[in-house]
């Protein structure tokens, strides 16, 4: 298992609070809500060792988009990239969506 | 309707994840859920064993009306370490069969329902597991006697060890065909004593033995379902409709003596059982 931690800068702050997936083989579980402080925090916690790199390119661009003032964690159960990124975008979704 | 379009109007259960489950279960629009991920009581063991944790620990329970009464729903994630019983996961479920308990003793009613989707006990948390499978037996015990407690196999993990006992002292179970129910799980079997004994790759043998099908036939399971949410929730609510029976399935001491007399271990099979044990 392995402890990362990521941090954005944030234009906006997040009004909604967000949890999608599951800490299941090859997904992971998202949960997002209002940061306290200007910036997004990321804190990863995944089984896999040895990938901060590609983690790190999926938040670079996660956060090319991505404005809010959030902190994110991501609990990872071997997800790939592609997964993550899904869920990412999932989380902000139900964040953001008009449906609560 | 064709096979084809049949297939297409059913709503899966068994592809539901917990909370989804329990969404599909409660009328719309009154799923509330107590000690949520954000409230993020999780594993403390499992961190210490490198093993990444899951923020409700597996376990969701959620409050709503079932058939417009007041429900309370406990449900096992399958997804997350087998839907394996920890310290969390499992005292969150008593804890939740106790808060229904405590309604009934305060002159209120409340219907409780537990969907399993369980190896048994999490192996990395033994013997706290184990005391906390030992409450949610005992809660159900207490609560049935007010109230039929509704157990829900799902499926694909199925329902074993310890908690297979706990959902056989529920007052009802439904189970899918797809749902298996058993104390030992047929890899376990497998493993300790040899394939000669049980080949756990064999499904057709398997899901004969322990499968949903043959636990309602032989009256270990009370409601056969298709992998569908209507018919689940259908299933759910006509076992709160018949009540609190005279005498619970695991009361029947001497009915089950009988059974199990009838039974020659050297050559048993699922069909001799069915003639044997049938109640169709």
């Amino acid at each position: 298992m392995e402890n990362m931690r990521y941090e954005y800068p944030a234009k906006r702050p997040v009004t909604r609070r967000a949890h999608v997936g599951v800490v299941g083989s090859g997904d992971l579980e998202v949960l997002l809500s209002p940061s306290q402080n200007a910036n997004a925090e990321v804190v990863i916690r995944t089984s896999v060792d040895g990938y901060g790199h590609v983690w790190k390119s999926v938040l670079d661009r996660f956060f090319q988009r991505y404005d809010g003032a959030a902190k994110i964690e991501l609990n990872d159960f071997g997800a790939t990239p592609g997964v993550v990124m899904l869920r990412l975008n999932e989380a902000v979704e139900a964040s953001e969506g008009d449906t609560p | 309707m064709n096979a084809h379009d049949t297939f297409l109007a059913r709503h899966s259960f068994i592809e539901l994840t917990a909370r989804e489950r329990i969404r599909a279960l409660l009328d719309k629009g009154t799923f509330r859920e107590l000690l949520g991920p954000f409230d993020r009581i999780e594993s403390p063991w499992l961190a210490m064993q490198n093993i990444v944790c899951q923020a409700d620990d597996g376990a969701v329970i959620a409050r709503g009306t079932l058939g417009g009464e007041p429900a309370l729903i406990a449900a096992i994630e399958p997804a997350f370490q087998g839907g394996s019983i920890g310290e969390v996961s499992g005292a969150k479920i008593a804890a939740a069969l106790e808060l229904a308990l405590g309604e009934f003793e305060a002159g209120r009613t409340i219907r409780p329902v537990v969907l399993f989707e369980t190896g048994g006990v999490r192996l990395q948390e033994a013997n706290l597991g184990l005391a906390a499978i030992a409450e949610i037996q005992a809660a159900i015990v207490a609560l049935r006697a007010h109230v039929p407690v509704v157990g829900v196999i799902g499926g694909m993990v199925g329902c074993f060890g310890g908690m297979s006992l706990a959902a056989a002292l529920c007052t009802e179970l439904v189970m899918t065909r797809q749902a298996r129910l058993g104390m030992n799980g047929p890899e376990v079997i497998e493993q300790e004593a040899g394939i000669e004994e049980l080949d756990s790759g064999d499904r057709r043998l398997i899901w004969s033995m322990i499968g949903g099908e043959e636990r309602v036939a032989v009256g270990l399971a009370d409601t056969l379902v298709e992998d569908d949410t209507d018919q689940v929730r259908d299933a759910v609510l006509a076992a709160f409709e018949r009540g609190v029976p005279k005498q619970h399935r695991t009361e029947n001491i001497d009915g089950f003596i009988a059974r199990l007399a009838q039974v020659n271990p050297d050559a048993i099979d699922p069909d001799t059982l069915r003639t044997l044990w049938g109640t169709s």
